[in-house]
Formats: structure tokens, sequence, C-alpha cells
């Protein structure tokens, strides 16, 4: 290695090394794919993700139930009339994620609001029922949403997510 | 060799860490300025890839426990899922389990590479003993690996080695039930055997780190024996010695990606695709072919507390190889007489690897005996007595003198390498059986051999609707989900087919709100549902006899090949015996049992099972099944289409393995080319 000939100008010995280290590091990229592709999930838990069907006709007016769909808990509250109205007479500029009612549920279907139940703050699983605008209240770190799970109190910043369902009958929702 | 680094960095914030911790100096004497011998063959090399080796089992153990469950009622499944659902698991896996073969390939060849060049002479014992106790550390570990599985053989090679340790008198019972955690082999091993299995490689790795200190005190020895003198006589690490090693991995690569892509079950048990039962013993249990040599000693001594005494003295007697050797010439280069005798010693060891794999009867019994003997006697007869007997050749005073004399040591290479694959194939005897009286069954052509196989999308399609019609009324198909059939590699359905298909099944569910069972369609998500609901209630159908789960049945069927077919095997990636043997038993069936031949009450007569005898009646007639493709509906035909899908439950993924493995094989060419030539001219100027 004491020879003084690449030092001025590319020899072939130079695009030897050169392309001898271009192979060597794109064999070691392509080798790492497996090693981060299998964190993903695999193929038996995508499978498990597919859509559920929830019977809503046992569901008595202001009563909720949490089902579980790709381990989420999804809260499914019948709401009473009451709470529909005191979702809808909210100044929607005033919210913290500005979002109407109508928007959140679907058209026809009013006294149905489906809900990711996790706090948007950190997580936490939210109570129904409870905290200050009858809807829900996150224990971890105070977070209030409303009967339409929007964030109206507290460190969360966004309303609850709705996840993708539809109404396969009037008493039947296919969750994603 | 290695005294007080004189690495000053020019970096502030380099030289700033370098007075407080001296590891890239460490480093930098260690691994760039150390002076390596001039003289050094691809021999050396194996240092290099035995800890690339390390390296990659750690890498890819670590991320098989991500995935893995070492529990005795799951572990078999988690293992398959692996390969089945995990992203590349398929190809994690077959790495972590052909990397153990590879491993200990390589260990053999940098031990006796030790034995040959007299690298465990002074000033090297220390770092010899290392070696070792790294040796019995691997061996310990793969033996626990090979157990987590949970298949036949690592549940009865578990209980088996165990049990050697139930020869030490008095106390020898109570080691046993304590290295059990229960009254038998049971899911406290298996929970144990998997925490030390994934700690010991750590071990294993911290040893390295003393070997290799230990080498870089006493220099590395070399072909010639001789120390190294002047400068002449060594070149710096860093670039000779690492392209030169980069260069041996690389090749080293292309065989082990040879067993990953093309045969990858080629050097395993296929009884280890069985899950483990505790009610019944495979017929032969042979450990993995890495140990069949002290296999062989431990059952060639007719006493149980001797043959494992035998078996462990084996490994440890290497412990005191720098004292029993007390010649004074290093290298067998120059000794004549422990040059012959040292090959001898390599075929007694292969020898005694073959006889490993035997059934212990007959000639193989008395041979196992002659080799155990022999074995011994090179370390406690022939070696003492040769260091007093032998007249070594004239030593070159030099290593520059001795490469300027350079002679014909590539012969001996060669020689070397052609037998250390010999004693690769040999060892790949593992599945051999004892004489069982059934023909062997022919070889078929299938669509999925060699290296571009694929799998027939009509015969797979054709096997689906065989083995639902038929089959399927005893078997069940455990590993396989409806979704499996829509997904590429397979029988090419779409997502509704597939759905279709599914919701034709009753899928037993539950339990409910109301705390019931009920059932309802099938879904894509589901599993093949097995047609009993248990195995009581399938032995009870079925005479006795529990019908085989067929999700794995061509990988968990095989028969003896035997010499020298399977080194053409190796060489043409020859692993359809499962398949064949299938195939075979499905059309091997006659209504008449010759003359000469009785069969138990009960059972029909087959010419391809072992025995003759078979529980399963004939279950294929001709046009028992209407095919919509115009294909002939004989027997022949089912059979070979029903196999062919068996073959893709057993392995969904085995196009993208192939056609992978040509990605890479193209890849590692064109790269070891490369790094050759890159090589040549570091070393240029150093000839």
């Amino acid at each position: 290695m004491t020879t003084a000939s690449s030092a001025d100008h590319p020899t072939r010995r130079d695009f030897l090394f050169v392309a001898t280290g271009a192979a060597a590091a794109v064999g070691g990229a392509a080798a790492l794919w497996p090693f981060i592709s299998q964190m993903n999930p695999d193929a038996s838990t995508i499978a498990a993700g597919a859509p559920i069907e929830v019977d809503l006709s046992p569901v008595a007016e202001g009563q909720d139930i949490k089902v579980f769909w790709r381990g989420k808990p999804i809260y499914i509250s019948h709401r009473t009339k009451k709470q529909i109205d005191e979702a809808r007479a909210v100044n929607v500029a005033s919210l913290p994620d500005p979002q109407t009612d109508e928007a959140r549920v679907k058209s026809g279907h009013e006294q149905w609001l489906v809900v990711i139940g996790i706090c948007t703050h950190l997580g936490c699983i939210p109570i129904a029922h409870e905290g200050n605008y009858d809807g829900f209240f996150c224990p971890c770190h105070g977070s209030q949403y409303d009967s339409s799970g929007r964030i109206r109190q507290g460190p969360a910043p966004a309303n609850l997510a709705v996840p993708p369902y539809q109404f396969v009958s009037d008493t039947k929702i296919q969750i994603g | 060799m290695s005294g007080p680094s004189d690495y000053q960095p020019s970096n502030p914030a380099l030289q700033w860490i370098e007075r407080r911790l001296p590891i890239l100096g460490l480093m930098h004497s260690s691994f760039v300025v150390y002076p390596t011998p001039r003289n050094l063959n691809y021999w050396w090399t194996f240092g290099a890839i035995l800890s690339f080796m390390l390296g990659m089992q750690i890498l890819t153990g670590v991320i098989l426990a991500m995935h893995y469950t070492p529990h005795a009622d799951l572990a078999f499944k988690s293992v398959e899922l692996i390969v089945r659902d995990v992203n590349y698991g398929w190809l994690l896996r077959n790495m972590h389990a052909c990397g153990a073969s590879m491993f200990f390939f390589a260990v053999y060849v940098h031990m006796l590479r030790g034995l040959y060049y007299g690298s465990y002479k002074e000033p090297r014992e220390v770092l010899w003993i290392l070696g070792v106790i790294i040796y019995l550390l691997m061996m310990a570990t793969g033996f626990m690996g090979y157990v987590l599985p949970w298949g036949q053989m690592s549940f009865w090679g578990a209980t088996v080695i165990t049990n050697l340790f139930s020869a030490i008198p008095y106390v020898g019972e109570s080691i046993v039930t304590l290295l059990w955690g229960g009254y038998s082999v049971g899911n406290p091993t298996l929970n144990r055997f998997f925490s030390l299995h994934y700690l010991l490689p750590f071990l294993i790795a911290g040893v390295v780190v003393l070997h290799v200190w230990a080498l870089h005190v006493a220099g590395q020895n070399n072909p010639d024996g001789v120390e190294p003198k002047t400068e002449k006589d060594t070149v710096p690490f860093t670039p000779h010695a690492t392209i030169k090693d980069m260069f041996g991995v690389s090749c080293f690569l292309l065989l082990y990606a040879w067993f990953i892509f093309y045969m990858p079950n080629y050097l395993g048990d296929a009884d280890n695709y069985i899950p483990a039962n505790p009610g019944v013993t495979p017929p032969h249990i042979v450990p993995e072919w890495y140990y069949l040599p002290f296999y062989a000693i431990l059952r060639s001594i007719p006493n149980k507390l001797a043959g494992v005494i035998a078996m462990f003295s084996a490994i440890i007697i290497l412990c005191f190889l720098p004292w029993l050797d007390s010649a004074r010439t290093r290298s067998s280069k120059y000794r004549p007489l422990a040059k012959q005798f040292f090959w001898i010693f390599v075929a007694v060891c292969i020898l005694l690897g073959y006889l490993g794999a035997q059934p212990p009867e007959g000639i193989y019994v008395v041979a196992g005996r002659v080799l155990t003997v022999c074995y011994f006697a090179y370390f406690l007869i022939v070696l003492p007595l040769l260091s007093r007997i032998e007249t070594p050749r004239p030593v070159p005073n030099s290593i520059s003198e001795a490469i300027l004399a350079k002679g014909s040591k590539a012969v001996a290479s060669v020689a070397v390498a052609l037998v250390a694959a010999g004693a690769l194939f040999l060892g790949s005897l593992g599945d051999a059986r004892a004489s069982e009286g059934s023909d062997k069954p022919p070889g078929n052509k299938w669509s999925f051999s060699g290296p571009f196989g694929k799998f027939d999308r009509g015969a797979l399609q054709r096997g689906l609707k065989v083995y639902k019609e038929v089959c399927a009324n005893c078997h069940g198909l455990s590993y396989v989900a409806f979704r499996n059939l829509g997904e590429p590699g397979g029988p090419g359905y779409s997502v509704a087919q597939v759905a279709a298909f599914a919701s034709d099944y009753k899928i037993k569910d539950g339990p409910n709100d109301a705390g019931d069972m009920f059932e309802r369609p099938g879904r894509a998500a589901d599993y093949f549902p097995s047609p009993f609901p248990n195995e009581q209630a399938a032995r009870a159908a079925n005479g006795g006899a529990a019908p085989p789960d067929l999700s794995l049945i061509t990988k968990a069927r095989s028969y003896g090949r035997g010499f020298p077919w399977f080194i053409f095997d190796f060489f043409t990636q020859y692993q359809e015996q499962g398949p064949d043997y299938v195939a075979a038993v499905l059309q091997g069936f006659e209504e008449k049992v010759p003359e000469g031949v009785t069969i138990p009450e009960g059972s029909y007569f087959n010419r391809y099972f072992p025995g003759h005898a078979i529980k399963m009646p004939k279950p294929l007639s001709d046009g028992q099944v209407t095919y919509d493709d115009g294909s002939p509906t004989t027997v022949a035909q089912y059979s070979k289409d029903v196999t062919t899908f068996l073959m893709w439950t057993a392995e969904p993924h085995m196009e993208a393995r192939k056609r992978l493995g040509f990605q890479v094989f193209v890849f590692l060419i064109i790269f070891a080319l490369l790094m050759y030539f890159t090589k040549k001219k570091v070393w240029a100027d150093s000839h």
C-alpha cells in the first residue's frame, strides 16, 4: 500500500476499491431489511384485524358497551336525547378540536356514538359517563370529553377518534 | 506483540476519550497495526468466519426469541408460525438453524487447523484451553437450542442427554430430576433451556474476548510454526488480514446461503417436524451431525457410567493436548509421521460420526469400539510417543525464508477441504434408519424441485379438492389458515374465493356473552378445522391410531438415501424424499397380501410403508374425485396432486425462498469476485 499513484488521479485500483465498498454497503443494507421487517405485524395479526360485527339491539338508551377491535377498546354509546342536544348546542368554534357532532355520527343514527376509547393525550382509557360534560373522563391526567367524545378540558389535544364503521342494518354495525 | 499503544487520534474529541478510556487504542493495536504473520493460509480465516457466525447466531437468535413461545403446549406451533406468518420469519429461522451447523463446521475446521499446525503448543496453551471451553459452551448451547422447537427429536434428545447424568453413582437420579424440574422432561425443562440458550452465547462471546486477548499476547501461529522474528515476517492486520478474512467470509457465505435457501432441512432430522410426544420414541434417536462422533463413543462403551465418562473425556482430553504432545516442532508440515497420524485421526473422527448415525447393531458396534480406542490412542499413545521417536524435517529460520521456499501446500489444502466437506456430508446421514423391510419409494418429478422450482397451481387446486373430499375425513391441517389459500405462492385463489371456501366450514367459536359455545361459518382468518374434537376421539374412530396432522407431513417423512446419494443430493438440491414417500404410500396399497408376508389383524398391506402394514385403508381409488380441468382421475394423479398440495402446506413460502435465494447467489458471487480482486491488489505489494 505504498504506491503514490492514487493520490492525484483515479486509477483502476481506486475503482475496484470503490466498487467493492459499494457492493458491501448495498449488500449490508439489503440484508438489514428482513431484520427490520420482521418487527411489523405478522400475517396472523393482520388477519385477526379483520372487520367485526356488533349487534346493537341489546344496548338500552343511556347505556354504553365496550368492544375490542384490533386490540383497542371501542365505546358504543346509545345516547339519550339530552346528550345529543348537549352535544349539538355547543359553539363549535370554541372547542380545542373543532368538529360538529353531525360529523362524528352517522346521519339517521344520531343516537349511536362509536369512538375509539383511547385518550388522545397519552393512550389511557377514559371512563364513560364521568366528568363535567356528560361524556368521558380520563382518570390519568384529567382530560374531559363531552357526549360527542370531543375534548373539552385537560391536556388531550384531539377528540376521541371515530373508527371506520358502517351500519349493516338498523341494529347492526360493522367496525373496520 | 501488544505493548503500550502509540495510537494518537488527531480528533480532539477522540483524544479526550482516549485519555480516559483507551478503547480506541486497544482496537487500533488489536485490529489495525497488529502484526500478522505473512504466510497465513486460508485455514486461518476460520477465526474470522467463527466471529461472524457467532454474531449472526446472536442476532438471528435475539430476533427469533421475539416471536418464540417457550411453553410446552405452544413452542412447536410458535416455531411454525414464525416460519409461516412472521415477515421473513422463514429466512431468519433458516439462518439460525443452518447457522448452527455452519458454526460447528467452521469450529471443527478451526480446531483441526490448530491440531495440524501445533497452535496449542507453548506459549499458546491458555489460548487453546480457552478454545476448548468455547467449544464446550457451544455444545451446550447447540443442544439446548435444538430442544426449543419441541419436536420429537428435541424432546427425546433432551430426555436422552439429561439421562446421561443419571449415570453418576448415588446422586444421579436426583441430579436428573433437578435438571428437569419435574418427573420427566416437560415445561420447566423447556423454560430453563430457553433461558440458558439465550444466556450462553453471551458467555461464549465473553470467552471469545479472552481467546482473542490471549491470541494477541502470544501472537498468531502460522503454517510454518516459527515465531516472527523481523518486520519482514509480518504484515499489518489492516488492510491485509482484514480484506483476506472478508474474502474468506464471503466465500463461506456462499456455502451458508446454499443451505439457507436451497437445502434448509438437509442437515436436520425429519422427525423434528413431528410435535413432541412423550408416549412414542422415534425409531432411532440421533443428535445433530456435529455431535455424532461423541455420540458414537458414548454408545461404544457397554457400561452406562463408563460411556458417559468416555464421551466427556473425548472432549476434555483436548485441554491436555499441549502436554501430551511435547514435540519441539510445531507444524505438522515438518513432521512426516505426525502428519500421517493427523490424517488418520481425521478419518477416525469422520468414521465415528458415520457410526453415530447408524443403528447400534452388528458390525457398527464393533467398529465403534475399535474407532473409540483409536480416538483415545491418538492422544494418549501416538502423540506422546511421536514426540520422542520422530525426527522432524528442518524448520526454516524465519517466515520470510519459508515463503521464498514455498512448496506445494495447495495440494494439502485441497485435500483438507475435500475431507472437511466429506465430514459434512457423512454427518448428514442423520436420518439413517435400520432396515425395516420396505421398498424404497420411487423418485418423482415435482414441479417444485430445483433452484427455480414453483408449485403447479393446477395441482395445488386439485390437491386441495382431494384433501377436502378424502383426506379431511380423518386428517387435520392445523397450521394452515384459509387465508393462506389466497397468499402469493399458494393455489392462487382470490380473496372472494377464499371467503367463499372458508364459509363452507362450520367453526366452533365461543364462549359468547351467555357463556355458550356456538358454531359459525368460517372466516379467512380461521384455520382448517380438525375432523375430530380431540386426540382421544381421533384414536377411537381409527382403531387406536391417531391420524397425523397433514400440515407438515411431507417434511416429517424421510427415508435413508444412503451413500453416495446424499452427496449428489447436496449438489442437486434433492430434498424430495418426503413428497416421494407420501406419494408412494398413497399408491403402494395392494388388495392381496403377497405370499410369504403376514400383516397384523386390522391393518392393510402397503409396499412402501415400514413393515408393509399400515392402519390406514386404501384412501384413493380411480374416479373418486371429479376434476373440472380434464386431468385424469386416477390414483396416480390424485396422489401426485394431493402430495403437491401437502408440500405447499408444509412450506407456503417455498417460492419466495427460492426466488430470494437466486438473487442472493447472484449478489454473493459478484461480491466474492470483487473481494478476491481487492484482496489481490492489497496483497500485491507484500509478496
